[in-house]
């Protein structure tokens, strides 16, 4: 950008029938004009970034309070009893989490695999149609569930929940294992195959390894992302006071509880509610940090 | 070894055909996925879906003890607070995009994008729970302070200002998509050819100059970025749930409780006892999910099209992945 205003003596001013004065000045105006501008973009980055400290900030001063070892080993107590904690709800969330990878991330993997090494009509079908799951509101998919397993089951159960989010889950794994096995580079796969690798074990040994550290990133991400999923749990896996009884009986969830808390009218329950969030977002932003700093692919290129 | 020397790839061949075999069937179970959504969702709903029919989307009364199901009060709602939660979001998300796209110097543009994406990763409801004890509060004296300019008799700034409503539901939302709308656009941004950028630049163009070009160019890729934020605001639903005071009120106040079709669905499914009940909300859900596979279709479009013109998969991948 030049830092002198033009050397307008140089230019055909009359011919443009503006002063060599207007000129300096239209010019000063749209120098002033990408000021503001700029700035209000640095502006716009800082007041997006106000509330998310704002929350990390209350969430970490309100949640540490009450923050202690009974509230990873014990169940919540009735209103009015001092102590207990969210044991129960932290377990369920883990089954359930559990439930959801070991059903979603198979499926979610080989349908990634395929995309990637698929060119047919029925892969851009595939493709188009997770892309269209990936936008469907999880309150949407916890009804759908609810038809399908809580009423032909007649209880709502830890399986109905895990079922809900595996099925979140699979969309996003599908989209990111394709991308992450596309950005593998050719040679790999043709090396392998000039060796007289017969093209399924390329595929499994070659292309998939490599793409590997990038699947695993995306799995993690998505096992975050279900973890403090609450909609699609509300009707299916529902919630319990107590410790789990086995997968076909409702199970508790750190969201369904913090959520339950956070609406009660009582201020002992919003204090947990707060350090249940804390546990949570500690949980969810660990998985995120570890999976992008462990898990990035040598091929991607952002 | 012993093959006939006609056939020498059978034996590979048939560990391929197996190995394809199991993916096409694990694609499948993708589309059998979303085709049980849908058929499960209409089972659910479907006692509604004939005795009310398409009427249910336009009636206001929405009465479950007398079996008065309209939803008109909802799907109001979520356009609403929707709309609100686009008009802050696509500037905000807009700025931020171009600022990491063309301002930003390098060292900066990793942290600054991983605090936004950090935005993404927060969970629904913990964002209601801050939204409950935190930006309530906030938004009442705002609204106090707005009642105090004598501003109220705009209709648009009526009523009480309890700061559970619409405004506060908006807001949130928009806290939300903002890193939807930053991310899409951002990578729309990238697959914009850097000659465009440098055009503008030799002609004498400044910063801003450029980046309208730039923003010209990808157009369609940010109208597809504004679409889909959009869609992840209409299925939104703890957060809005905690703080739109959850009525099914229609009214033109920014300050009004009221309700969405996410939100009513998270509160009342639980306690319908009566079947219709029960049918209604799934209708409200599947009403909910057309709205949605309608957006995403046209978001999908749009972005598609600036892909197709810069050649670049970067476009797509800022949408889909996690």
């Amino acid at each position: 950008m030049s830092q002198e205003p033009l050397a307008a003596t140089h230019l055909p001013l009359s011919r443009w029938g503006i002063s060599r004065r207007q000129l300096e000045g239209r010019i000063r105006r749209r120098r002033w004009a990408d000021r503001i501008i700029r700035g209000l973009m640095v502006a716009s980055v800082v007041v997006v970034l106000i509330p998310l400290f704002s929350l990390l900030i209350y969430v970490g001063r309100s949640g540490i309070q009450g923050l202690d070892l009974a509230f990873f080993t014990q169940l919540p107590k009735p209103v009015g009893m001092p102590g207990g904690g969210m044991a129960n709800a932290i377990v369920g969330s883990l089954i359930l989490v559990g439930l959801a990878a070991a059903i979603g991330v198979p499926v979610g993997v080989m349908a990634g695999v395929f995309l990637a090494r698929s060119t047919s009509r029925l892969a851009d079908g595939v493709r188009f149609v997770a892309q269209v799951l990936n936008g469907v509101p999880s309150i949407v998919v916890g009804l759908a569930v609810y038809g399908l397993m809580v009423v032909p089951m007649q209880t709502y159960s830890a399986w109905a929940g895990g079922v809900a989010l595996a099925l979140i889950m699979i969309p996003l794994v599908t989209l990111n294992t394709e991308e992450m096995v596309r950005l593998v580079p050719r040679d790999l796969n043709e090396a392998a195959l000039a060796l007289g690798v017969p093209a399924w074990l390329a595929t499994l040994r070659v292309v998939v390894r490599t793409a590997l550290p990038g699947i695993l990133t995306g799995i993690m991400l998505a096992l975050a992302r279900v973890a403090g999923e609450t909609a699609p749990l509300l009707f299916t896996a529902l919630n319990n006071a107590f410790w789990h009884q086995g997968l076909s009986n409702p199970i508790a969830s750190l969201p369904v509880t913090i959520y339950n808390y956070a609406i009660s009218p009582y201020p002992e329950w919003h204090q947990k509610a707060w350090t249940g969030a804390l546990v949570l977002v500690a949980m969810v932003l660990i998985t995120n940090v570890l999976a992008r700093f462990f898990g990035r692919s040598r091929y991607d290129r952002r | 070894m012993n093959q006939p020397l006609h056939h020498p790839t059978r034996v590979v061949n048939r560990g391929d055909r197996l190995f394809r075999g199991i993916l096409r069937l694990f694609g499948l179970v993708v589309l059998a996925i979303a085709l049980l959504i849908l058929v499960e969702l209409w089972e659910v709903a479907r006692p509604s879906v004939e005795r009310f029919g398409l009427r249910f989307l336009i009636e206001t009364q929405w009465d479950p003890v007398r079996e008065q199901f309209g939803a008109l009060p909802f799907v109001y709602g979520t356009l609403v607070s929707s709309l609100i939660a686009i008009l802050l979001a696509v500037p905000l998300g807009l700025g931020v995009a171009f600022f990491l796209s063309e301002m930003a110097p390098r060292w900066l543009r990793e942290p600054v994008s991983f605090l936004v994406e950090l935005l993404a990763a927060i969970p629904s409801v913990v964002y209601g729970l801050w939204g409950l004890f935190v930006l309530v509060p906030i938004i009442r004296s705002l609204e106090l302070a707005i009642l105090r300019t004598g501003l109220s008799r705009v209709p648009l700034f009526s009523g009480a200002p309890y700061g559970i409503g619409m405004l506060s539901a908006g807001v949130v939302l928009a806290i939300m998509i903002v890193p939807t709308v930053a991310a899409v656009s951002r990578e729309v941004f990238r697959a914009v050819p850097d000659s465009q950028r440098e055009a503008a630049l030799a002609l004498g163009a400044t910063r801003w100059e450029a980046m309208k070009v730039v923003f010209d160019y990808g157009r369609p890729g940010i109208v597809g970025a504004v679409v889909l934020a959009w869609g992840r605001a209409l299925g939104e639903t703890m957060a809005v749930n905690m703080v739109i005071g959850n009525q099914p009120i229609i009214s033109a106040s920014l300050f009004s409780p009221a309700h969405t079709m996410a939100s009513v669905i998270a509160s009342e499914f639980n306690e319908a006892v009566e079947p219709m009940h029960v049918a209604a909300l799934a209708e409200i859900g599947l009403a909910l999910l057309g709205l949605t596979l309608l957006l995403s279709a046209l978001a999908r479009l749009l972005v598609l099209r600036v892909e197709r013109r810069s050649r670049g998969r970067q476009a797509a991948q800022g949408v889909t992945s996690p």
